[in-house]
C-alpha cells in the first residue's frame, strides 16, 4: 500500500491521542448493520506498480491508436500533432496537482494562465470576452442556449441542420426538462445550408439561432446576414466551432456578428482521448458577460500595488447564488485549457496560420484524390480540413471494411444519423497535418478496392 | 507587442513590499516576476517548425483579412514562461492541501503514465468499435468496481464532473417520475448541502426547499418527514455531510422518502471517508455521483477536468444516459448509443455530452483502484477518518469545534472563528497559514457554521506532516486570538499579498488589451461597467 504513509505504530499513537480504542470507534455513527467487516468480495487485493502497468498496457494494446496507420476521423474531435513541450509543461506538479485557485496569493500561476487563455480565446473567436473554459463543446453549446433564454426571456431555439448531431442530442435531453422548445432537423446532402430559410424563421419568439462553423459536413458559410436577421428580431446568434484550427484561416464568428461563440478546444493541445477530457470554449459580447456561465479570471492589484489575478464575478455562480446561479457548473477544464494555451503560444499567429493552411492544403489534395475513385464524389464546394464524400453505397459497412485493411477512413453519416436513410451514403473525412501523402494514397486505393 | 504595458510588468512593481526591498527587474533571487505572453510575444514569432509551405487557399471568400493578434514565443521562451508561472502555484506535490469538502490527495504518476499509453490517449471516440475493445473494457471494468464498492445496480459513466453527475442523477429521478406519470416539482435540499445541489435542482426545473440542520449538524429527520408529500420528488443529501459528519439517520431518511414516493440523491463528494466501510446502496440511496478526482486520485489540474460517474439503484438505472459500454457473453464490448438504445435501454433520458465521458480520467481512476485493491481502499477510508479525527482532537483546545462534542468526525474536521480577537477573522487565519508554507483550509463553508474552517487532511498525509500542520495552525490561531496586527496583512512571503477582489469585480478586466494611448479610446477593460 505504497500511497499510505501511516505505520501501525502511528495509527496506535493517533488513536491514543484521539482517545479511541480501535479504528471502528471512529465509525460509530455508521449503523453497525450496514458496516462492512472486511474488504468487499469479488474485488482483487492491492497490486504492485508493475502488475497494474502490465494489466492496463494489455488493455491499451487492444485498441488501434490513431498513430498506428492512416487515420481520417473528425466530426467533432481532431488529431493534430502536439509539440512535446506541451505535455511536459502540463505535467509539472504545480499545474497538474493544484486545486481551483480560490487562494489567489498562491495560485497566480494558474490564474495568469487562465487570463492569458481568456485573452487568446476572445481574439481567436472574435469576441470581447471569454471564460476560463467549460467541460466540452457540447455542454457549452447547451449552456449558450440557456444563457440566450436568460437574456431574451424567450425559450424557442432554432438549430441549424449543420450542428453536430450529438450537440443537438444533448440540447434535446436538457430541453425536455427545462421546457425550451427546439426546432431542429438533419442536414441535406447539398453543398450549402439554406441560410435564407433559417433567417426567415427567426421570429419574435426565438431566443437564439445555433449554427456550426465549419458545419458537420465540413461546409463553411458567411453568417453575417443571419446575424443581422437575428439582431432585427431580438434573438441571439450562437456559433459553434468544433475545429478551432480553422479560425487560423477563416473569418471568426465574432467578426461576422455572432453574439455568443462556443466551441470544442480539443484540437489544440489536447489529444483525442476517446472523447474526453476535452475543453469547452465559451465567449460572448461584453454586454452579456454577467449572464455568462462558468469561471472567469480578472486582473486586479494586490496590497502592494502589484498586478495580480483573481477569480471574479463569482456572484453568478452556484457557490454563492445556489438555486439562482447562472449554471450548476462548479469545475472547469483548467488543465486542458492550459494545454490549449501552451500549444497556442508555441504556434503564435504565424504558426497557427501555417498549421491551418497545411491542413487546408492536405485536405484539398485528399479530396481531389478520393474524388477520382469510381463512383465517389465530394459534396462540398468549400471546406477547411473536413469534407463529405458521397459513396455509391452505404458508408457504414465501408468504414468497417476499411478498418479491416487498417485504414480508419472517416465517420459515416449512418453512425451519426442512424435513423436517416437519406444520409447513409455520406462519409465525413477529416484531413490534418498528421495525414501524409502516403496515407491519402493508401486510403484512396483501399476505398477503390472496397467499392469495386 | 513586446513593450511592457502601462498596467503590467515593470520594474517598480516590486516597490513597497512587506520587506521593502526593491529590484530593477521585479525579480528576487529565485522568485521571478513573469509578464503576460501578450507583453513578451510577437505575432511573427513561432515555437513550431513546419516542413512545408502554405498552399493556395480555396475558402469561398471567407479567408481572414485582419490579424488575429495571437502572440507567439519560441519553444525555449515558452518552456521558461510556463515553468516560471508554475512556480507561483501551490500544489499537492508541494505540500498538504487541507481543503475540506474538496479532497486533495497524492496523485500517483503511474496514473499519468497509463493515461498516456497511445492505446488510450490517441483513439477517437467515433472509431469503429472493433478497434477500441480495450477502451470499452476499461469503461466497463471501472463501472463494475464502482457498482461493487457502492452496492448499487448500475452506473452512468458519461458525466464530466461532480456537478454534471448531480444533474445526471436528478434527470434520472425526473425521468422515473415521468414514467410513473407523476409531476412532483419539489426537491428538498438540506442547508449543509454543496451549493451545486440547489443549483442543479433548479437547472433541471425543480423548485428547491431547504431542510434545516439539527444543533449537532445533521439533517433534521422530523422536519424532513414533516415536509414529505405528493409534490416532493426527493431529497438531495450529502453523506458524509459538509459538517464532516456521517448522517446516522440515512436509512431512516431513505425509508421515509421512499414511503412518500420520492427518491434519494446522495452527493458522493466525500466517498473516500466510507469506501470499503459501508455501501450507500445498503442505506437506500438511489443515485450518487463519485468525483473520481477526489476519491480515486485523478489530478485536478488547477480547476479541472473532473469526472463524475453516477451510481444508480435498481429503480433509477433504466433511465440512465447513453452512451454506455455493454459487455456481451462472448466477451466483446459494444456501445449502446442512440441507435441501439431503443432495443437495449428504451427508457434512457438521453445523452448529456457529445462522447463517452472522461476516458482520460477513467484510465487513471482504474489504475488507482487496481493499485489499492479492495483491501487498500478500505484502509484509505480508515486512514482518512483517523487523520481527520487526529486534527480535530489536536486543535479543539485552541479552535472551537462546533460539533466536536457529538463524537468523531468523518473525513474532515470543522472549526469556527469564535474567540478570535476583535477584528480578526477566519480569513486572517487562512492567509497566515500561507506564510507557514501550507495551503489554507476551506473557509466560510459550510454556510451553517459562522466563520467556518473545514480541514480535510486525507489519507495520504503522514503523522509527521499532520503534526507540523497542527503546530503551525495552533500558532496562527493563537496570534489571531491575541490580535497580532502582522496577521492582518498576511501573507508576507507569498508571490502576492492580499489581492483586491472587490476592484476586480467592480470593473472587470477579463482580457488583455494593448496599452491605451488616447485617454478617450474605448477599452475592453471598460466592459461590464460598475
Amino acid at each position: 500500500m505504497r500511497y499510505l504513509p501511516l505505520t501501525p505504530a502511528d495509527r496506535s499513537a493517533m488513536l491514543a491521542t484521539i482517545g479511541a480504542a480501535t479504528i471502528d470507534d471512529l465509525f460509530i455513527d455508521v449503523p453497525a448493520e450496514a458496516r462492512l467487516d472486511g474488504p468487499i468480495a469479488d474485488l482483487p487485493g492491492h497490486a504492485s506498480e508493475l502488475a497494474v502497468e502490465r494489466h492496463m498496457g494489455a488493455l491499451a494494446r487492444r485498441n488501434r491508436a490513431a498513430g498506428d496507420g492512416p487515420f481520417f476521423l473528425g466530426a467533432g474531435a481532431y488529431r493534430h500533432h502536439v509539440p512535446a513541450s506541451v505535455d511536459h509543461l502540463i505535467q509539472r506538479g504545480e499545474f497538474l496537482t493544484a486545486y481551483t485557485p480560490y487562494q489567489p496569493e498562491i495560485a497566480q500561476g494558474t490564474l495568469q494562465m487562465l487570463f492569458e487563455f481568456q485573452s487568446q480565446i476572445a481574439r481567436l473567436l472574435g469576441t470581447d470576452v471569454a471564460n476560463a473554459s467549460m467541460y466540452d463543446g457540447s455542454t457549452a453549446c447547451w449552456e449558450a442556449v440557456v444563457m440566450a433564454r436568460r437574456i431574451t426571456k424567450r425559450s424557442k431555439a432554432l438549430f441549424s441542420t449543420g450542428v453536430h448531431p450529438h450537440y443537438r442530442s444533448v440540447a434535446r435531453t436538457m430541453a425536455k426538462y427545462t421546457g425550451d422548445a427546439l426546432v431542429e432537423g438533419d442536414p441535406e446532402l447539398v453543398p450549402g445550408t439554406d441560410w435564407a430559410a433559417l433567417a426567415a424563421a427567426v421570429d419574435k419568439e426565438v431566443s437564439c439561432v445555433v449554427v456550426q462553423y465549419p458545419d458537420i459536413l465540413g461546409r463553411i458559410d458567411d453568417m453575417a446576414a443571419l446575424a443581422s436577421a437575428c439582431q432585427a428580431a431580438g434573438a441571439l446568434l450562437i456559433a459553434v466551432v468544433t475545429e478551432p484550427v480553422a479560425l487560423g484561416l477563416i473569418k471568426s464568428p465574432g467578426e461576422m456578428g455572432a453574439d455568443i461563440v462556443v466551441g470544442e478546444g480539443q484540437s489544440i493541445g489536447v489529444g483525442l482521448q476517446f472523447g474526453g477530457p476535452y475543453v469547452g470554449l465559451f465567449a460572448c459580447k461584453a454586454k452579456y458577460v454577467r449572464q455568462m456561465p462558468g469561471r472567469l479570471c480578472g486582473e486586479t492589484v494586490d496590497a502592494n500595488g502589484k498586478r495580480g489575478f483573481v477569480l471574479t464575478l463569482s456572484t453568478r455562480e452556484q457557490h454563492i447564488r445556489r438555486e439562482k446561479a447562472t449554471s450548476n457548473i462548479c469545475t472547469n477544464s483548467g488543465l486542458c485549457a492550459l494545454a490549449f494555451s501552451i500549444h497556442m503560444t508555441l504556434l503564435g499567429e504565424a504558426g497557427l496560420r501555417q498549421l491551418a493552411s497545411i491542413n487546408h492544403g492536405r485536405a484539398k489534395a485528399a479530396a481531389a484524390e478520393l474524388a477520382k475513385v469510381p463512383g465517389v464524389s465530394v459534396l462540398n464546394t468549400t471546406f477547411f480540413n473536413e469534407f463529405t464524400l458521397l459513396l455509391p453505397t452505404a458508408a457504414r459497412p465501408v468504414v468497417h471494411q476499411l478498418a479491416e485493411r487498417d485504414i480508419l477512413g472517416g465517420v459515416s453519416l449512418g453512425r451519426l444519423y442512424p435513423d436517416n436513410a437519406g444520409l447513409e451514403n455520406g462519409l465525413v473525412v477529416a484531413v490534418t497535418e498528421t495525414c501524409t501523402a502516403e496515407d491519402i494514397s493508401a486510403f484512396a486505393a483501399a476505398l477503390k478496392e472496397v467499392l469495386a | 507587442m513586446s513593450t511592457p504595458n502601462a498596467s503590467g510588468w515593470r520594474p517598480e512593481m516590486n516597490a513597497g513590499g512587506a520587506d521593502d526591498s526593491t529590484t530593477f527587474t521585479g525579480n528576487r533571487a529565485l522568485m521571478l516576476e513573469e509578464p503576460l505572453i501578450f507583453e513578451i510575444g510577437s505575432t511573427e514569432t513561432t515555437g513550431v517548425d513546419f516542413d512545408e509551405v502554405a498552399p493556395a487557399l480555396d475558402l469561398g471568400g471567407l479567408a481572414r483579412s485582419a490579424p488575429i493578434g495571437l502572440p507567439g514565443l519560441s519553444e525555449g521562451e515558452t518552456v521558461r514562461h510556463y515553468t516560471r508561472l508554475s512556480r507561483q502555484n501551490y500544489a499537492i506535490d508541494l505540500g498538504l492541501f487541507p481543503l475540506g469538502s474538496c479532497t486533495m490527495k497524492h496523485n500517483p504518476r503511474l496514473n499519468e503514465r497509463v493515461a498516456r499509453m497511445p492505446g488510450f490517449a490517441d483513439i477517437h471516440p467515433l472509431q469503429p468499435q472493433e478497434t477500441v475493445q480495450g477502451a470499452l473494457a476499461v469503461i466497463n471494468e471501472l463501472a463494475m468496481w464502482l457498482i461493487k464498492l457502492t452496492g448499487m445496480h448500475g452506473v452512468a459513466m458519461t458525466p464530466k464532473a461532480g456537478a454534471h453527475g448531480e444533474l445526471c442523477g436528478i434527470l434520472c429521478i425526473k425521468a422515473a417520475l415521468e414514467a410513473r406519470g407523476e409531476d412532483r416539482r419539489v426537491l428538498l435540499v438540506p442547508e449543509s448541502a454543496h451549493g451545486t445541489n440547489p443549483a442543479t435542482a433548479a437547472f433541471a426545473g425543480f423548485s428547491v426547499e431547504d431542510i434545516p440542520a439539527t444543533p449537532e449538524g445533521r439533517v433534521d429527520l422530523a422536519a424532513l418527514k414533516a415536509r414529505l408529500g405528493p409534490d416532493v420528488a426527493g431529497v438531495m443529501i450529502t453523506n458524509p455531510n459538509t459538517c464532516g459528519l456521517f448522517e446516522r439517520d440515512m436509512k431512516a431518511i431513505s425509508d421515509a422518502v421512499h414511503a412518500a414516493g420520492g427518491y434519494v440523491y446522495c452527493d458522493g463528494a466525500n466517498f473516500n471517508a466510507i469506501v470499503g466501510k459501508v455501501r450507500p446502496g445498503d442505506l437506500g440511496v438511489d443515485a450518487m455521483h463519485i468525483n473520481l478526482h477526489k476519491t480515486f486520485s485523478t489530478p485536478h489540474g488547477g480547476g479541472g477536468p473532473g469526472s463524475g460517474p453516477v451510481v444508480l439503484s435498481e429503480a433509477l438505472a433504466p433511465y440512465g444516459p447513453i452512451p454506455y459500454a455493454a459487455r456481451y457473453a462472448d466477451g466483446s464490448f459494444k456501445l449502446v448509443e442512440e441507435e441501439s438504445a431503443g432495443a437495449e435501454h428504451p427508457e434512457t433520458f438521453g445523452r448529456m455530452t457529445a462522447f463517452h465521458g472522461q476516458m482520460g480520467m477513467f484510465t487513471r481512476a482504474l489504475t488507482y483502484m487496481l493499485s489499492h485493491g479492495a483491501d487498500g481502499l478500505q484502509q484509505v477510508a480508515e486512514d482518512a477518518v483517523l487523520n481527520a479525527n487526529y486534527i480535530l482532537r489536536s486543535l479543539d483546545d485552541v479552535l472551537e469545534a462546533p460539533f466536536g462534542g457529538s463524537g468523531p468526525c468523518m473525513h474532515e474536521a470543522l472549526f469556527t472563528d469564535n474567540g478570535l480577537a476583535e477584528g480578526f477573522s477566519t480569513l486572517d487565519i487562512a492567509k497566515g497559514i500561507i506564510d507557514e508554507g501550507f495551503h489554507p483550509m476551506t473557509v466560510y463553508f459550510p454556510l451553517v457554521v459562522h466563520g467556518a474552517m473545514l480541514i480535510e487532511p486525507t489519507e495520504t498525509e503522514s503523522k509527521a506532516v499532520l503534526d507540523q500542520f497542527v503546530g503551525a495552525l495552533r500558532s496562527v490561531a493563537l496570534r489571531a486570538k491575541n490580535g497580532d496586527p502582522a496577521l492582518k496583512s498576511a501573507p508576507h512571503f507569498a508571490p502576492r499579498a492580499r489581492l483586491d477582489e472587490t476592484a476586480a469585480a467592480r470593473k472587470p478586466i477579463l482580457t488583455w488589451s494593448e496599452p491605451v494611448v488616447a485617454p478617450d479610446t474605448p477599452s475592453l477593460s471598460e466592459i461590464g461597467g460598475s
